[in-house]
């Protein structure tokens, strides 16, 4: 092969999704076309999807950048000779000069996009397996040490400290523990987790595998919802190659030292709640359970379990290499290290963002995503996904951090920022995050079941300008019992983009000073 | 009419359960790939899963009742999966959505479904057929997608 040039097109799920193997497609035939001497490889987003797809080259001078590209933009590359670098006006410059990857500070990305996701060599010679390496010449108690020195939190939205989870599993007494991940990404706003399984997967196998070492399990289920089925033939494939490579260990029967399953979900957003999950995984409706126990005491099948999120798990292979305090001296206040934001709704340049906490939203918005897509001035954002708040445009120098954003009543959740224009009508979409808990409740507890129902219908009658400011009022009682009163997450949240709507927009609702 | 089958016989359900090991925890999957096998789930198969399963008719409706993928009904030619959460509405899924139920016609055989988010939340709206993902969906390239998928030349692939 030596010669070929190299050309990554990404099989990342949104890369394909606007065409990207159409554009493989056209490249092999121009380059046979051409007698071009070509190697394709498939890597996962760099995560400018704007751009997507987006072409690189491998040259002398570095990775050179086209997109977006379509499969008709193809000859016209060749007549350029893109395989050199050469300018067209798709050309973006070398793919990590590009101010929106410039600026970032990629650790838990930082192979997503640059490796074949399903090469084990490739993601050895870009660090990987060195967190495993050091996981396995130290005692369990010391791997928790090191995740608690980082400071890493949970990344699925809670935002609960990893390593002391971990603790708490490790100091169990069982002769079974598991691990599960938490892949139902089922905010909407979010794609950090797909994109990391389809773009970096061995680095979520290896941070279940030293978070196995570090607690004691012995088997691992990675949750993935059914709405992912690209990222779940990609897993499938990259456990695969893992255990052939013996990489899971051995036991003396021969059998692996560390099993890993993949289950899929089948289209229910409550089972991003973790007690739910452990439901589901274990072949049952997704109902909530009530807490206590913890799962870390009482989880999978009633045995200590780790639940993480895809994020936490995948950092942790970095935070083992690299040491805790590298990891550690990213980040503001509490919320130590980097969170992976994802611009998406109206936004021109919508992707992932890795940056340390501490970012503010304006600059996410404003600097890295350039404003909306359709042109029109921005509105507000919802952070956090559908259980987050909206926050309006005047509030956008919030730093992006657990306790700045709590402060003001919102919540970081997974790192995702919806952005909207000034077409919204806040009504509605107060209205629509009470639809969308009736939807998605599992039923268990009343206050989210039947609350979501009459808060709901209680919106539609504001809309309809039926007693608004009464109305109103029942609303914010209704939604002060669903936050003290709902067993999860699920009812207890959905007052937070209701109740934000309500405060920042009151124009919306029928009323000056509805909120007060 | 009323009688009980034994559906054990029921070659491919045994092949599939024993898969998984005849193991209860691993409902989820098995129903997945009966769907995927037969395209929905009928009463015969869920009995003989029951009966393999050793758990009752009652915790499989349960779960099958709970779940939003599976199908009690066969299904259409090809499904058009809407995404209606808030990313997407930022950029007019509702109105595409609405698109869709307008044009899409019944000899099409098509079913137009909502569904909340699919992770393609910077490319939006997003549609997903069948298994396939497409991103920034306008209600051109919508009709276009329709008409290739009734018209069978995205089967295939």
């Amino acid at each position: 092969m030596t010669g070929a040039v190299r050309i990554f097109v990404p099989c990342d799920a949104a890369a394909l999704s606007v065409g990207a193997d159409d554009v493989v497609a056209a490249i092999s035939a121009e380059a046979a076309r051409r007698k071009a001497d070509i190697q394709l490889v498939r890597n996962g987003s760099r995560g400018m999807l704007w751009l997507e797809p987006l072409v690189e080259v491998e040259t002398p001078a570095g990775r050179m950048a086209y997109g977006a590209v379509a499969a008709g933009d193809v000859a016209g590359l060749f007549d350029a000779n893109f395989l050199a670098g050469g300018d067209h006006p798709l050309k973006q410059g070398e793919t990590e000069k590009i101010p929106y990857f410039a600026k970032q500070e990629r650790l838990t990305f930082a192979r997503c996009g640059v490796i074949d996701p399903l090469d084990l060599k490739d993601y050895e010679a870009h660090g990987g397996l060195q967190g495993l390496g050091k996981a396995l010449k130290m005692q369990p108690a010391e791997i928790v040490a090191a995740i608690t020195e980082s400071g890493l939190r949970g990344r699925g939205g809670a935002g609960f400290p990893t390593g002391i989870k971990w603790k708490t599993v490790l100091e169990q007494q069982s002769g079974l523990k598991y691990i599960c991940c938490n892949a139902d990404e089922g905010d909407s706003g979010t794609f950090a987790d797909r994109m990391l399984m389809e773009g970096d997967p061995f680095s979520l196998i290896e941070g279940m595998m030293i978070a196995s070492l570090a607690v004691g399990a012995s088997e691992g289920y990675i949750y993935l919802r059914s709405e992912y089925p690209h990222a779940a033939a990609t897993l499938r494939k990259a456990i695969a190659l893992w255990e052939e490579a013996g990489l899971s260990g051995k036991r003396e029967d021969g059998s692996p030292r560390f099993k890993l399953h993949l289950r899929m979900g089948a289209g229910a957003y409550i089972c991003g709640e973790e007690s739910s999950m452990l439901e589901s995984l274990e072949g049952k409706r997704g109902q909530v359970r009530a807490k206590p126990p913890i799962p870390a005491i009482s989880g999978l099948f009633g045995k200590p379990t780790v639940v993480n999120n895809v994020l936490s798990l995948a950092t942790a292979p970095l935070i083992l290499a690299k040491g805790a305090d590298y990891y550690k001296n990213y980040g503001m206040g509490r919320s130590r290290g980097t969170q992976p934001f994802q611009l998406a709704g109206d936004i021109k340049q919508g992707g992932l963002v890795e940056k340390a906490f501490g970012v503010s939203l304006r600059e996410l918005i404003e600097n890295y995503g350039g404003g909306t897509r359709s042109g029109r001035p921005v509105r507000t954002a919802q952070v956090g996904g559908p259980l987050g708040a909206y926050i309006p445009a005047a509030g956008f120098d919030v730093k992006m951090d657990y306790e700045a954003l709590a402060k003001t009543g919102a919540m970081l959740g997974h790192g995702g920022v919806v952005v909207f224009n000034d077409g919204v009508d806040m009504a509605r979409q107060a209205r629509f995050a009470m639809a969308f808990c009736e939807i998605e409740s599992c039923g268990k507890c009343t206050p989210c079941r039947i609350g979501a129902v009459r808060g709901k219908e209680t919106i539609e009658k504001i809309i309809d300008g039926k007693n608004a400011p009464e109305n109103l009022q029942l609303l914010e009682d209704l939604c002060d019992l669903m936050t003290d009163g709902s067993l999860c997450a699920m009812g207890g949240l959905t007052p937070m983009p209701v109740m934000s709507a309500v405060k920042h927009f009151p124009e919306d609702f029928g009323g000056k000073n509805a909120g007060n | 009419m009323a009688v009980l089958i034994d559906n054990t016989d029921d070659e491919e359900v045994r092949r599939i359960c024993a898969a998984h090991g005849d193991r209860p925890d691993a409902l989820l999957e098995i129903l997945h790939e009966l769907q995927a096998a037969r395209g929905w789930l009928t009463d015969d198969a869920l009995r003989a899963v029951a009966h393999i399963l050793n758990i009752s008719r009652a915790e499989i409706h349960g779960v099958v009742s709970f779940y939003h993928d599976y199908r009690r009904a066969p299904p259409p030619r090809f499904v058009v999966k809407i995404c209606r959460a808030e990313a997407c509405q930022a950029v007019g899924s509702e109105e595409l959505a609405k698109h869709a139920e307008a044009t899409l016609e019944q000899g099409d055989d098509a079913a137009v479904e909502a569904v909340y988010c699919l992770g393609n939340c910077a490319l939006g709206p997003a549609v997903m057929i069948d298994d396939t993902l497409y991103g920034r969906v306008d209600r051109v390239k919508f009709d276009a997608l329709c008409k290739k998928y009734a018209s069978g030349k995205e089967h295939a692939s």
